[in-house]
C-alpha cells in the first residue's frame, strides 16, 4: 500500500528537550574511532570556542533517529518498517552540538514519492535549543521497498 | 588543500557494528543478526548506513583538520557493507576531490567510499568551513 500523501507537508509538535551529555558524546566518538580531543576533553574543546566537548558530525542522528518516530510509527501513514532501508541523509550545521545543549527537534515530511513500485519518504528535523538557538538540520530520506522486489 | 585528496581507510567488524548500535540505539537487526539479514535478501550482517557515514565523517574532519568544520553533509547509501564474521572484518576506502569554493567561502568535496571495490555511497558531498 503507498504512503499516506496527506502527510506531505505535516509537521509535528517540538520533541521533550534531549539533553546532550559530555559521556554520550564520548561514548558515540570511541564507536566510530573518532580520537579528535574536542570530542573527548572539554579542555581542549573550550581552546576552539566550545563550553564543553563537541559532538562528531554524525551525531545528531542519535537524537533525530528518535524523534522521527513521531511520523514513522503512525499508522496513518502506512509505513511497514521491515521493509524500509536508508535512502539519503542529509545534514546542515548551524554549529556542532555541544554537551550540555538541551536540543529540541520539530519533524516534517518534505517529500512522499513512488518509482518502480518503491515509496520514497523524505523527513526533515529542525534541531535547537530549548531556546530556539538553531544548531543542525537533518533530512533523511527512507525507501520502502516494493512488496515484490 | 590539493585537489585530489590522500585516501583514508577504515577497517570495520562484528565488534565495532555493536559497539555503534550501543551508542547511536540503532538495533536494527540486520546490523548483528545474519539469520534475519539473510531472511531479507541481503549477503550476511551489514554495517548501518550511518556507521560508514559517521566513518566518511572522519574523513572529512581529518583532512579539513578541525572536528567542528563541518557546514554541510550528505550521502546517498547506494550499497550495502556486508561485514564477515571474522578478525578482518572488511574495509572502507574513502577519497575526495575539491570540487570548489562556495559563495562564502567554505570548500566543496566529492566523496566516494568503497567497500571490496565496489561504490557504496553516491552523491556524498561535504562542505568544510576554513578556521
Amino acid at each position: 500500500m503507498p504512503l499516506d500523501p496527506s502527510f506531505i507537508g505535516r509537521s509535528w509538535p517540538p520533541t521533550e528537550p534531549y539533553l546532550v551529555g559530555r559521556e554520550k558524546i564520548r561514548e558515540f566518538a570511541r564507536a566510530i574511532g573518532a580520537t579528535d580531543a574536542e570530542y573527548h576533553d572539554p579542555e581542549a574543546a573550550r581552546a576552539i570556542g566550545y563550553a564543553d566537548v563537541v559532538a562528531p558530525p554524525t551525531f545528531p542522528v542519535v537524537i533525530t533517529m528518535t524523534s522521527s518516530r513521531q511520523i514513522i510509527d503512525d499508522p496513518a501513514l502506512g509505513l511497514d518498517y521491515s521493509r524500509v532501508v536508508h535512502g539519503d541523509q542529509k545534514f546542515a550545521y548551524t554549529r556542532p552540538v555541544v554537551a550540555g545543549d538541551a536540543l529540541v527537534c520539530v519533524n516534517s515530511v518534505d517529500e512522499i514519492t513512488s518509482r518502480g513500485g518503491h515509496d520514497f519518504l523524505t523527513t526533515r528535523t529542525e534541531v535547537t535549543t530549548a531556546d530556539g538557538e538553531p544548531v543542525v538540520t537533518v533530512w533523511s530520506k527512507l525507501v520502502q521497498r516494493g512488496e515484490d522486489h | 588543500m590539493s585537489d585530489t585528496l590522500e585516501p583514508q581507510t577504515f577497517r570495520i567488524t562484528r565488534a565495532d557494528l555493536v559497539r555503534y548500535a550501543g551508542a547511536s540505539g540503532d538495533f536494527n537487526t540486520i546490523h548483528w543478526s545474519d539469520r534475519v539479514a539473510k531472511s531479507v535478501g541481503l549477503p550476511g550482517v551489514i554495517a548501518h548506513g550511518m556507521f560508514t557515514m559517521a566513518l566518511v565523517g572522519r574523513a572529512v574532519t581529518t583532512w579539513a583538520g578541525a572536528p567542528d568544520s563541518v557546514v554541510e553533509y550528505s550521502v546517498r547509501f547506494s550499497r550495502p557493507v556486508p561485514v564477515p564474521d571474522t578478525d578482518e572484518g572488511t574495509e572502507v576506502v574513502v577519497t575526495a576531490t575539491v570540487k570548489g569554493t562556495t559563495d562564502e567561502g567554505h570548500t566543496k568535496l566529492a566523496l566516494t567510499a568503497t567497500c571490496q571495490g565496489e561504490k557504496v555511497l553516491s552523491m556524498a558531498q561535504a562542505t568544510i568551513r576554513k578556521r
